[in-house]
């Protein structure tokens, strides 16, 4: 599976660095290497949803607790997990880092991906939740990191969109 | 059977819980009988108050978690008992007052008016433990083995579709939620 793991360890490294301890993710194609690795990871809870929106509520237990969280989905997932994130984060100030796979984008394979594509970052905007691009290596540490912070500091949602170019390595012919 | 009759018959045995509430009745009912540090009103986001539940147990093994829920609130997250069903943290008690209604909105009729079983849906997800009680002496004996057991427990308990004359108190949401996590980091 053309799925980097390289560059989905460099992502769970950055993710433990800045203290998170519980993940919760719904699995797609993209994330299956982070998951994996949360699973094998003795130090840090996986809690496997059945729905993104669960994840805003596990994590608002987590951040009660004071225990750092972070949330794997798909932007499909993000979509599905709105009201969660207005009536439960927003309105109760509550840190989120949403690590959202952002399929649907130039480069899409996938039919039923491309209306999400569309509408991710737009959405995003509209619900005023501050977001960066992971698609370059070198930035993968910092950005994460400085989110993490973000999302304490303001206490509400912030989001890193994992690009294509990270995530995929397309098979050489 | 009524719900604040439900909530008086094991108010004592809350003291040290992390309890989590749903909106509308179930919240000012609770705090109507006295707000404690350790309650928190999910005034809103229906459904997750479960999932709540499920992170803060998972995250502090050492303490009970209770959680409130209501079946129109339920019925928004199914999905949900199967979450809970597959991590079944021991320290997680799961309440549902099921009043076949949406109450506080009107009183408009949910599916378990028509025979959906809460309790029956949440053996079915896995979870452990899973009762329905029709009367408070019924319910307080439920809730006491179930906080004695230390075993995920869903206890359904059948009440009234009655509320209390008033909803909104003058406890600011921002408080409740600042104030309990105070309480949960302990």
């Amino acid at each position: 599976m053309p799925v980097s793991e390289n560059n989905s360890r460099l992502v769970y490294a950055a993710l433990k660095n800045c203290g998170v301890r519980l993940v919760s993710a719904l699995p797609e194609t993209w994330l299956v290497h982070l998951i994996r690795m949360a699973d094998d990871d003795p130090e840090m809870i996986l809690v496997r949803l059945a729905k993104e929106e669960e994840g805003v509520g596990i994590s608002a237990g987590a951040h009660f607790a004071g225990v750092k969280s972070a949330m794997l989905m798909q932007n499909h997932g993000f979509l599905a997990s709105i009201n969660g994130i207005v009536s439960m984060a927003h309105l109760y100030k509550i840190p989120l880092l949403m690590l959202i796979s952002y399929r649907g984008t130039h480069g899409e394979r996938d039919p039923w991906q491309t209306q999400g594509g569309n509408v991710t970052e737009r959405t995003l905007q509209a619900l005023g939740i501050p977001y960066e691009f992971l698609d370059d290596t070198a930035a993968v540490e910092k950005k994460i990191r400085q989110a993490q912070t973000l999302a304490e500091s303001s206490l509400q949602p912030v989001a890193l969109l994992l690009m294509r170019d990270l995530m995929w390595e397309e098979p050489s012919a | 059977m009524l719900r604040i009759d439900c909530l008086r018959a094991i108010y004592n045995d809350l003291p040290d819980a992390l309890v989590v509430t749903i909106m509308g009745a179930t919240a000012a009912e609770l705090q109507s009988l006295g707000h404690r540090e350790n309650f928190f009103y999910l005034q809103h986001a229906m459904g997750l108050a479960s999932s709540l539940g499920l992170g803060l147990a998972l995250c502090k093994p050492d303490r009970q978690v209770i959680v409130f829920d209501g079946d129109g609130s339920i019925l928004m997250n199914l999905g949900g008992l199967t979450t809970l069903a597959r991590y079944a943290p021991k320290n997680l008690v799961h309440v549902v007052f099921d009043n076949e209604s949406l109450l506080s909105v009107g009183g408009f009729p949910t599916a378990t008016s028509t025979g959906s079983d809460i309790a029956g849906i949440a053996r079915a997800a896995g979870i452990p433990r899973s009762v329905s009680v029709n009367t408070v002496d019924e319910f307080a004996q439920a809730f006491r083995d179930a906080l004695a057991v230390r075993e995920l427990t869903t206890i359904v308990a059948k009440v009234e579709a009655k509320g209390p004359a008033v909803y909104v108190t003058d406890l600011a949401l921002l408080e409740n939620r600042f104030q309990f996590s105070r309480f949960a980091r302990r």
